[in-house]
Formats: C-alpha cells, structure tokens, sequence
C-alpha cells in the first residue's frame, strides 16, 4: 500500500478531492439527517401541543404524576454528556488522542445513566398502571382523559430513549476507533458527526423536560 | 472543516450556562404568569437550543449551509405549529362564543343553540 500525500490520506475515499472536502459532504448529510429527525419529533410536539390546549386540566392532572426531581436530573445528566462530548471532538481537533477516549466514555456513562434513571420512572408508572391508550389502569383520578398524556409521555419519551440507545451505539463505534487512534486534527469527521447526533438528541430533551414535567 | 477552533474554556462556560437555565425554568414553574407560563418555559428551551446549537453544534463558526438547512426544518416546524394552534384556537373559542352571548344558556353547550346560526343542515349532521 502506497501512502498519499496527506499525512492521514488512508481516510481519504476516491470520490473526493480534498480531506476537506469529504469532511464538508459528511456534514451537510449529517445536517439533513438532523432535520429530518426534528420533523419526526415536531409531528409528536404538534400532536402534544394541540391534545394539552384541548385537554387543559387532564395533562395537569396528569403531569403530577411525573417525578420533577428525576426529570431535573435527567435534563443536567444529559447537558454533561453534550459536554463531554464536543470535548471528545475538541480534544480529536487537538490531537490529544487519550482524551477523545476519556471524553467518549465519559459520555457513554451519563447516557447509562440518563437511561438508568428513565428505568426508574418508567418501572414506577408501570406498577401505577400509568400507562398509553387503552392499557391505562390507574384509579382515583380527579379528571377524566388523563390516559391521553401518557400516550404522548411514552410515544415521545420512548422514542427519545431509542435514540438514547442509538447514540450509544455509535458512540461504542467511534469509541473503539478513538482506541485504535483513529482521530487527529486531520481526521476527526465520525466523532464529530456522531457529536451532532448527541447533541440533537440532547436538544429534543431540551424541549421535552419543561414540557412534560413543568407544564401549568 | 471549519478553521475555528473553539477553546475548550468556551464549551465549560456554556455548560455553566445550561445548568443554571434549566434551574431558572424549574423554579419559573413554581410561580404562575398564568398564560405566560408556556411563553417563558419554551423561551428559556429556545435560548438553551440556540447555546447548544451555536456553541456545541458549531454552527457559530462553521461554514453556513449547516445553519441553513437546520434553521429551515426548525422554522418549516415552527409555521406547522402556529398553523396547528391558531386553528385548535378557533375551534375552542367557537364552542364557547354562544354560551357567552346568551346569558340563559348553560356554559360549553355543544348542541346547536337558537341563537346561533345553523353552519351544516340537519341531514348532513345525521351522516356519519
């Protein structure tokens, strides 16, 4: 194998003419990816905002059920992780190869932990019978509908969590690159693109935590 | 590949930020601003997505196209939702109006009241 002029010219594929190059296409994917994935979550946002300005007092009612405290944890475990994140990416830039590890780990942790914590709630509302639609049991409620809200708290919640699982996925891949020294200032674009995601996911929580957990 | 290199000072204060954003927003939920209280929580989400957006996404230094695509789904969803609620709206006020004008008539009536016009006639109502 010969070595191309590049110092990291093994990352370079045929198609492109320049590392920038290929750098700039992946990330214009990554961004219309990104949109799509707001278009799939702001149809749930849509349904979520029409049903709760219908149904006023069945999503307070509701909304009382969920943990705040559990929520907030959430929210600043999943902030940390964007973090440790885009430190993963900086350290990438900064050929600091040891830290991209550390910093991917260390995200791949609150992700457990983000997820860790969700088990807790989820476990809490099965055993109440708050659950979606039709498998809604819980009893003594003040206003009827309120299976409604845990439609939409599941149906959000959950796909959110899926991403969760996804983005760890991809972070255990670029993680196992990371180890093999993969990453430089030269060549950074998966641990990069894969921070996009991260802090898109991240995003979405952003909006979800104030509107499922704090709403009046 | 954007020339910018972000130092990593930035990214702790940004995080400093979030953080006490989202303990402003749970402790705005403690007061009520009565119709404010939506306005306030999705503006405090809204400047807490523009900081990750800007500072972690990089849009702020990297090159436009990213900012441009991403900006024109978000606002694609922002039209879909004021559509949606401008319309859910009117259909509430709609039901209250006549209960309202009649002082005698019981609230939230969804039957046809007599002082309201008729808006389908009786035989496409029966249709299912």
């Amino acid at each position: 194998m010969s070595t191309a002029a590049t110092p990291h010219g093994e990352f370079l594929q045929h198609h492109f003419t320049t590392a920038e190059q290929q750098a700039d296409a992946g990330k214009i994917g990554m961004w219309l990816f990104l949109v799509t994935e707001v278009l799939l979550f702001g149809g749930l946002f849509v349904g979520f905002a029409i049903m709760q300005s219908l149904h006023r007092e069945a999503f307070v009612a509701a909304h009382h059920q969920l943990d705040r405290v559990l929520g907030f944890i959430n929210t600043v475990v999943l902030l940390t992780s964007s973090y440790t994140m885009v430190m993963a990416v900086h350290s990438a830039r900064t050929d600091r190869r040891k830290r991209v590890v550390v910093y991917l780990l260390l995200t791949l942790i609150c992700a457990g932990v983000f997820l860790g914590i969700k088990y807790v709630e989820y476990s809490h509302k099965f055993h109440e019978g708050l659950l979606p639609g039709r498998y809604y049991s819980h009893k003594g409620d003040s206003v009827p509908g309120q299976f409604m809200f845990f439609s939409f708290y599941f149906m959000m919640t959950g796909l959110h969590g899926v991403h969760i699982l996804g983005g760890m996925a991809v972070i255990l891949w670029v993680l196992r690159r990371a180890v093999r020294g993969d990453f430089s200032h030269a060549y950074y674009t998966p641990v990069d693109l894969v921070g996009l995601y991260w802090h898109l996911v991240d995003l979405i929580w952003i909006y979800l935590f104030p509107l499922l957990y704090l709403i009046k | 590949m954007e020339a910018h290199v972000t130092p990593a000072a930035t990214y702790a204060k940004v995080l400093g930020v979030l953080l006490a954003l989202t303990v402003i927003t749970v402790l705005a939920a403690g007061f009520n601003f009565g119709s404010w209280n939506v306005v306030i929580a999705l503006g405090i989400a809204t400047i807490k997505a523009s900081l990750v957006a800007l500072f972690f996404m990089h849009l702020r230094h990297d090159k436009p196209i990213g900012a441009v695509i991403f900006v024109t789904g978000a606002a694609t969803l922002g039209v879909f939702l004021m559509i949606c609620m401008l319309d859910s709206d009117a259909r509430t006020e709609s039901a209250v109006r006549p209960a309202t004008r009649d002082a005698g008539a019981p609230a939230l009536s969804v039957g046809p009241s007599p002082s309201a016009p008729e808006r389908r006639s009786p035989e496409s109502r029966r249709l299912p």
